[in-house]
């Protein structure tokens, strides 16, 4: 069994793909809307791929359009940090986001587990 | 009726006496100065960092003009004195200004030793020694060229290095075998001298000047010629050989002077009511070049001007700390090497250090570290304190952190410092003072404690030490980044940070990260939009903006609101519109279905309620019709507002509509630390409401009256006056000019009223409406700027850049999960 058949046995589901990652500017983000559920897909400094509900839980901001810093992102309205791992907010604010299963693909394409898209979770750590 | 004090100089020797006077005895004297030099009390010790480009003469004052007069202090700058008249009490200087006075402080300074060599007198050969010095250095290195620095001790070394790192190539001569062999052994001279040769400054030990040589015409200094007839080619020579004492005028009054004037422990000249201080002063057949013994002066002046007993003044060892950036460098007392005496060593040459103490009698005399010096000032107590130091011998070289089993918190140690342990060197301030200065006075930021107590508050070097006593005493409450840094990624201030750009010349985001020690991998939401700001404005033509580092708004080039959706304001000159702008604007009102549309307190028209999607679309509509954007959403120049003026205005007394539009079409683009809103009123009536504006014009007969720093938002201020010129294209340019000095200066969200406020109004116009020179430059700065900033965002994403900004990056159906 090689790696890859390994790694994609450990995220057994439905993966979506959403696009190239080059399509995320680096330290960025894209959106993807599905209906009403918007989500934030970001891509970090260090090339990983993360996807949080695109509705920043202090009010509602578009957390896609904020500035990316380590595994964070800042909410653009009103300076919330939120942490794209866990959906939570940092620091003293009290809240989270649902977030979803991302990964990046074996031709470098962006994948969105779409058995995450129903389940009603708000926040995966 | 007050005793009357008269000071012959200005420099800090005399500012501390004043300090230490007015601190104890405000009501005691009235005080007058004679400043030969036209200026107020700055600190010399700083003026390296001044000639690096690292620190700016505002930053080094300590006593501002409103010092001296809060302080009722008569400063009378640029007057020398050329005599005293001991019989009649009174001192005139050369301009004919008569003081009397009842005690005297003779406060002259020490003049530079300019080595009487054929050609010492040429055009091009400067001294290192004051202000004027510095100035003329900086103004011989803008051209660039080559450097000969005579003198390799600790002021030639500071200029050396200064000079390179203006740009220009630096040649040092030292008369002597090793650098600085008055501080350093022969060891620590040798690594010094590979560090600095290591940064590009040629080094020639045993150099023997023997003549400048002129250029053809005399104008200048073409080379330098040595006693072995090597030529160094040369464009500037500085003489930094040594300083000796100005004792002339002294001497020509009668007190006795050898090579300085002579004073006893209480620092009394031969006349009673005379006093000398600082290197003017001979004590004991030594002189004094250094800040701590100057300041040991100042203070047992101050106390025999009080009438207080003390216990004068006394030689004590000294130590010296080399002011250039990236090398440590320590020494302190005697390292001679002596049939008594030992030593133990420590070399680290991959580290580059290197560490010396030298021993006699178990107590340490000397001490020499280069590299890391962070213990010399506890190696420096030990010497004073004459600690026997044989039980801890084994571990003595590895500082205060293992010496004795101590623990290795630094905290700790600074915690087993006796009260009367020396925390500053420079103003002799002890632990003991510190510490009760906060815990009485309730001091809880670094500038309380360098105001109240003067800890850390000439070369700064003890800065650490203090916040760590702050630490101590004040436990949690005390918060040493409360002050200063521009975010938890760095230690380093909004100031820090710019400088050290400009310094290093830092030219990415990550190269800032990287070499200014960053402690965050990517920076965060605070420091990113700043730095980016920082590299835009400082390398204009270098840098690449980096959009992920700078908030939505100007990335989407549009203002997000409280939906998500975008509002979105297109350029109107001036305030200026037409019925076909108009009639556009109404069309892509009704294509795009934008809910409001709202005029600006800055006389535009803003559509809100846009979705993102459509903001090029929306773009492109109004490009049709000839709109940029109105950049309502940058930091940069936002709007000039205008009245209509002598175009339909009975009132009007220029065409302030023309000059609106003009500024305008000049300036837009520009990005800035904070948005800037200017407006031009055609007459004092004030119908642009210039005069609450981050710049304002009010026109008048005869030209325009130029405003700056109002602000009508969260504070509300009017502005002040920068001043009056005659010319359309005058006040064009004194706008453009300062708008660029707060372009450079600025804190990253700091509007230009706070900057001003900081910087003082009266510099602003200084370097504004006096210094036609420094305009022009600012003035040329940001024309240059503006090649690489003029480009209208919209059509460029019209024409497809950052596409990915504006469009989901898929759309999934209802049914993708199943």
């Amino acid at each position: 069994m090689n790696q890859e058949a390994d790694h994609m046995n450990a995220m057994t589901g439905n993966w979506i793909s959403l696009g190239a990652l080059d399509d995320i500017p680096l330290r960025g983000a894209r959106r993807v809307v599905r209906g009403d559920l918007a989500i934030a897909v970001f891509r970090t400094g260090d090339d990983s791929v993360r996807a949080i509900e695109d509705t920043c839980p202090h009010r509602k901001g578009p957390l896609s359009q904020g500035i990316v810093h380590g595994d964070c992102v800042t909410c653009p309205l009103h300076n919330w940090v939120i942490s794209l791992e866990t959906g939570v907010a940092q620091g003293a604010d009290e809240g989270s986001v649902r977030t979803f299963r991302v990964r990046v693909g074996k031709s470098a394409e962006v994948l969105l587990c779409a058995d995450d898209l129903d389940a009603d979770v708000k926040c995966r750590a | 009726m007050k005793k009357r004090l008269v000071i012959i100089g200005n420099g800090m020797a005399p500012g501390r006496v004043l300090d230490e006077l007015f601190e104890h005895a405000p009501d005691l004297y009235d005080v007058t100065i004679f400043n030969a030099e036209p200026r107020v009390n700055y600190d010399r010790i700083m003026l390296s960092p001044v000639l690096s480009g690292e620190k700016k003469y505002e930053e080094i004052i300590i006593h501002g003009d409103a010092w001296y007069v809060d302080h009722g202090v008569e400063l009378l700058k640029g007057e020398k004195v050329v005599n005293i008249d001991r019989d009649a009490k009174t001192v005139t200087s050369e301009n004919g200004v008569t003081a009397e006075y009842d005690k005297l402080i003779v406060a002259t300074g020490s003049l530079p030793i300019v080595i009487p060599v054929p050609g010492h007198d040429l055009p091009g050969v400067l001294t290192y020694r004051d202000l004027d010095d510095v100035t003329a250095m900086l103004l011989a290195a803008k051209s660039g060229g080559k450097a000969v620095v005579i003198g390799g001790g600790l002021l030639g070394l500071e200029a050396a290095a200064g000079l390179k790192e203006r740009g220009m190539d630096v040649t040092v001569l030292h008369l002597m075998p090793t650098l600085m062999e008055r501080q350093l052994d022969a060891a620590a001279g040798h690594l010094l001298q590979s560090t600095l040769e290591a940064r590009g400054i040629d080094i020639k030990t045993g150099a023997n000047t023997a003549e400048i040589l002129p250029q053809p015409n005399n104008k200048g200094v073409r080379a330098v010629r040595l006693e072995d007839g090597t030529e160094i080619d040369a464009d500037l020579v500085v003489m930094a050989v040594g300083i000796r004492p100005n004792a002339q005028l002294a001497k020509d009054a009668g007190l006795k002077t050898n090579r300085g004037i002579l004073v006893d422990p209480q620092m009394r000249t031969s006349d009673p009511d005379i006093y000398a201080v600082g290197e003017c002063v001979e004590f004991d057949g030594k002189v004094y070049g250094l800040v701590a013994p100057l300041y040991q002066m100042a203070g047992v002046t101050a106390r025999e001007l009080m009438g207080d007993a003390n216990d004068g003044f006394s030689d004590s060892a000294l130590a010296t700390k080399l002011k250039v950036t990236g090398v440590d460098l320590y020494s302190a007392g005697d390292f001679a090497d002596g049939e008594t005496r030992e030593e133990i060593v420590l070399r680290d040459a991959a580290n580059g250090v290197y560490k010396r103490l030298v021993l006699e009698d178990d107590k340490i005399v000397g001490v020499v570290l280069y590299g890391d010096t962070a213990d010399g000032g506890w190696f420096f107590q030990q010497i004073k304190d004459g600690t026997d130091i044989s039980g801890m011998r084994d571990t003595l070289i590895f500082g205060p952190a293992y010496a004795g089993g101590e623990a290795l918190d630094p905290m700790a140690a600074v915690a087993a410092l006796p009260d009367d342990a020396e925390i500053c060197g420079c103003n002799g301030v002890c632990k003991g003072k510190i510490v009760g200065a906060i815990s009485e006075k309730g001091l809880s930021s670094l500038d309380d404690v360098r105001a109240h107590t003067k800890a850390s508050a000439s070369c700064g070097t003890c800065t650490g030490l203090v916040e760590q006593l702050m630490s101590l005493t004040l436990g949690e409450a005390f918060d040493p980044d409360a002050v200063s840094p521009m975010c938890g990624c760095t230690d380093l201030s909004h100031d820090d940070v710019r400088r050290l750009i400009k310094a290093k010349e830092l030219k990415t985001i990550p190269a800032v990260m990287q070499t200014l020690e960053w402690k965050s991998s990517c920076g965060c939401a605070k420091c990113r939009p700043a730095l980016n700001y920082y590299l835009v404005c400082d390398w204009p033509d270098e840098y690449a903006d980096d959009y992920q580092s700078r908030f939505i708004n100007e990335r989407a080039h549009a203002n997000i609101q409280k939906d998500g959706t975008y509002s979105v304001v297109p350029r109107m000159w001036g305030g200026q519109t037409s019925s076909s702008e108009l009639r556009a604007i109404a069309d892509v009102v009704d294509k795009f279905n934008i809910p409001t549309v709202k005029v600006t307190g800055g006389q535009r028209i803003d559509m809100l309620g846009i979705k993102k999607e459509d903001l090029p679309a929306v773009w492109a509509d109004l490009g049709k019709a000839g709109f940029v954007s109105g950049h309502a959403y940058a930091k940069g120049l936002r709007t000039v507002k205008t009245c209509v003026g002598t175009d339909w205005c009975r009132f009007g007394t220029q065409d302030s509509t023309g000059l609106g539009v003009r500024i305008e079409k000049f300036m837009w683009g520009s990005w800035t630390p904070a948005k800037v809103k200017m407006a031009v009123s055609g007459c004092p009536r004030n119908c642009a409401e210039a005069t609450c504006k981050d710049v304002g014009v009010i026109c008048v007969d005869s030209g325009y009256e130029i405003h700056f720093a109002g602000a009508a938002g969260l504070d509300i201020k009017g502005t002040e006056v920068l001043g009056l010129v005659k010319t359309e294209t005058q006040a064009l340019e004194h706008i453009v000019a300062l708008v660029q000095m707060y372009r450079e200066q600025g804190h990253y969200l700091e509007r230009i009223y706070k900057w001003a406020k900081r910087i003082g109004y009266d510099e602003v116009r200084r370097q504004i409406m006096d210094d036609a020179e420094k305009r022009r430059a600012y003035f040329d700065r940001f024309v240059f700027s503006q090649k690489f900033a003029q480009v209208d965002p919209w059509s460029e994403r019209v024409s497809g850049k950052d596409k990915h900004e504006f469009k989901p990056m898929a759309t999934l159906s209802l049914q993708a999960a199943e």
